[in-house]
């Protein structure tokens, strides 16, 4: 399969500018994308796809889609090669639209070395004491947020809005324990109580110490081949079978909601791609940073009704063996790992072990032939990217 | 006093300013609260941005706002070596959600949907910063 023919470029726009001392870089990548856009005949709300490198502030493509608003995105690609990135991404808007997964996509780069007191290291935001960096710097980064107090603060709203209990969330973290205790390598190996889950000191309310991840070195790797490749292997194999993504933040604070994650739009997307339900699923990986972060997007992924997380995760419902959706069977990052603050492959892996077979025998699901690896990067209570996929062994 | 009665207090630092931005504190430091309205979609928006969030007009204004709304969450940080703080958001009556801190108040007085009101909080280098209060 090829790209040729398969895409088009019906937009492009120069900034005019050359010396900016008065355009912040946010808002040259604005000006950029609304030039491009009007050449193209088209509007913020047609781009589905967002394509940036390192000159773009903040956290991969994030803080520039939520200063846009752009709020149909679909596809995310920050692959930085440098001055060549934006020809890669050309490339690679291509690959995404020949395969749907956009159908606009939208290129930017903007920078101002000018402004940066002509100084190798310079703090690039011109005179003044001023700065240049993620736009939402300035009113953000003052208040001391972390991750644990930015996800307290979804967990706060969402038992304001739907009830939801301490001890709920701590049966996540239970069944994570009991997963964990077959791990040879798990960092935290002791089945823990819902009591003790709820005893354990607060960290930022209402999320105790036993509600949040481990923190781990480590890391891990993944190999994805053509089926041709995959067929010449001696190795079980796992078929992806669907992928979806969509970044979520405040985007200009009018629709602030703090109780959904991108999972509602990404899991949709992957669900459909690989023509199965949530009802199918035989094991979930779901990311673990916290346990409010389990519960949201089990709803969003369409396992439970959105409010009803709360009943769905407890009584050993995510048990291996005992409940009707074994999720993390490795001790997930609430006891096993999450090396370098990032568990997205840790989630994947467990999720190859269960559809090869080859989990621990304690926690192995029957017949797993289809599995969800689904992951919240970022952070649930600011700016975040969800990504789901979906994978089947292959008989 | 107890930790869930004392009223807390966080040294917050200096903000990054941008030329973006730079009117925003510029009016902080004279006690003013602004936010950015959009004359082409009639939207008001937060953070503030040169260009509308929701349209993306070039074609935004400053507007000074009485900072007064309701916390939308919040979540009470008890491990910081300057004792607990309060992070949350604040939907302004104009009707954004702003990322602050509650001071004037005692870690267990906060609730979802109380009335707070901004006021501004020195940092050390830098202009005041909005933080909010229970009005």
């Amino acid at each position: 399969m090829s790209i040729k023919g398969k895409a088009y470029l019906m937009g492009a726009f120069e900034h005019p500018l050359r010396d900016a001392p008065d355009t912040s870089t946010p808002q040259l990548h604005g000006e950029c994308a609304l030039g491009a856009l009007t050449d193209a005949g088209l509007s913020k709300d047609d781009v589905d796809g967002y394509f940036c490198a390192g000159d773009a502030p903040g956290f991969g493509g994030l803080s520039m889609v939520d200063y846009m608003g752009l709020k149909n995105v679909r596809h995310l690609d920050s692959t930085e090669t440098g001055g060549s990135s934006y020809i890669v991404h050309v490339g690679h808007a291509a690959q995404a639209i020949a395969q749907g997964k956009c159908s606009v996509a939208l290129i930017t780069l903007a920078g101002r070395p000018r402004q940066a007191g002509r100084r190798p290291g310079g703090p690039g935001g011109g005179g003044g004491g001023l700065t240049d960096g993620p736009p939402e710097a300035g009113f953000e980064n003052i208040y001391g947020g972390s991750t644990h107090n930015t996800y307290g603060m979804c967990a706060m709203r969402h038992m304001y809005e739907y009830g939801t209990t301490s001890e709920q969330l701590a049966w996540i973290k239970v069944a994570a324990s009991h997963h964990a205790q077959w791990n040879e390598h798990a960092f935290l190996k002791d089945v823990v109580t819902v009591e003790q889950v709820v005893n354990s000191r607060m960290i930022s309310d209402p999320l105790h110490l036993l509600d949040c991840c481990v923190v781990t070195d480590g890391g891990g790797a993944l190999i994805v081949t053509s089926p041709e490749v995959a067929k010449s292997l001696n190795r079980p194999k796992v078929r992806v079978m669907g992928a979806g993504e969509a970044p979520k933040g405040p985007r200009g604070g009018l629709d602030l909601d703090l109780t959904h994650s991108g999972a509602v739009w990404s899991g949709p997307r992957a669900f459909e791609e690989a023509g199965v339900t949530p009802a199918d699923i035989k094991y979930a990986s779901i990311y673990d940073s916290f346990t409010i972060t389990v519960l949201m997007q089990l709803e969003d992924l369409g396992f439970c009704k959105k409010g009803e997380g709360g009943r769905f995760v407890s009584d050993g419902n995510l048990i291996s063996g005992v409940g009707k959706l074994p999720f993390n069977t490795d001790g997930g990052g609430l006891c096993n790992n999450h090396p370098t603050n990032r568990g997205g492959i840790t989630k994947v892996i467990e999720a190859v072990r269960q559809l090869r077979g080859e989990a621990h025998p304690k926690v192995q699901v029957k017949n797993c032939d289809l599995a969800i690896a689904h992951g919240t990067g970022g952070s649930l209570g600011t700016r975040h990217a969800a990504a789901t996929l979906i994978m089947e062994r292959e008989a | 006093m107890s930790e869930a009665t004392e009223h807390m207090t966080r040294p917050i630092p200096a903000p990054a300013i941008s030329i973006e931005t730079k009117p925003f504190w510029d009016a902080a430091t004279e006690g003013r609260f602004l936010i950015k309205r959009c004359t082409g979609c009639g939207k008001a928006h937060w953070y503030p941005r040169a260009l509308c969030p929701f349209c993306m007009s070039a074609e935004t204004v400053w507007e000074e706002s009485p900072g007064e709304g309701v916390i939308y969450s919040y979540s009470v940080m008890h491990r910081a070596p300057t004792g607990p703080y309060a992070i949350g958001y604040v939907t302004l009556d104009e009707g954004p959600a702003v990322l602050t801190n509650f001071v004037g108040v005692a870690p267990d007085g906060l609730a979802i949907g109380m009335k707070v009101k901004v006021q501004f909080q020195p940092t050390e280098g830098g202009p005041p910063v909005p933080v909010f209060a229970p009005a």
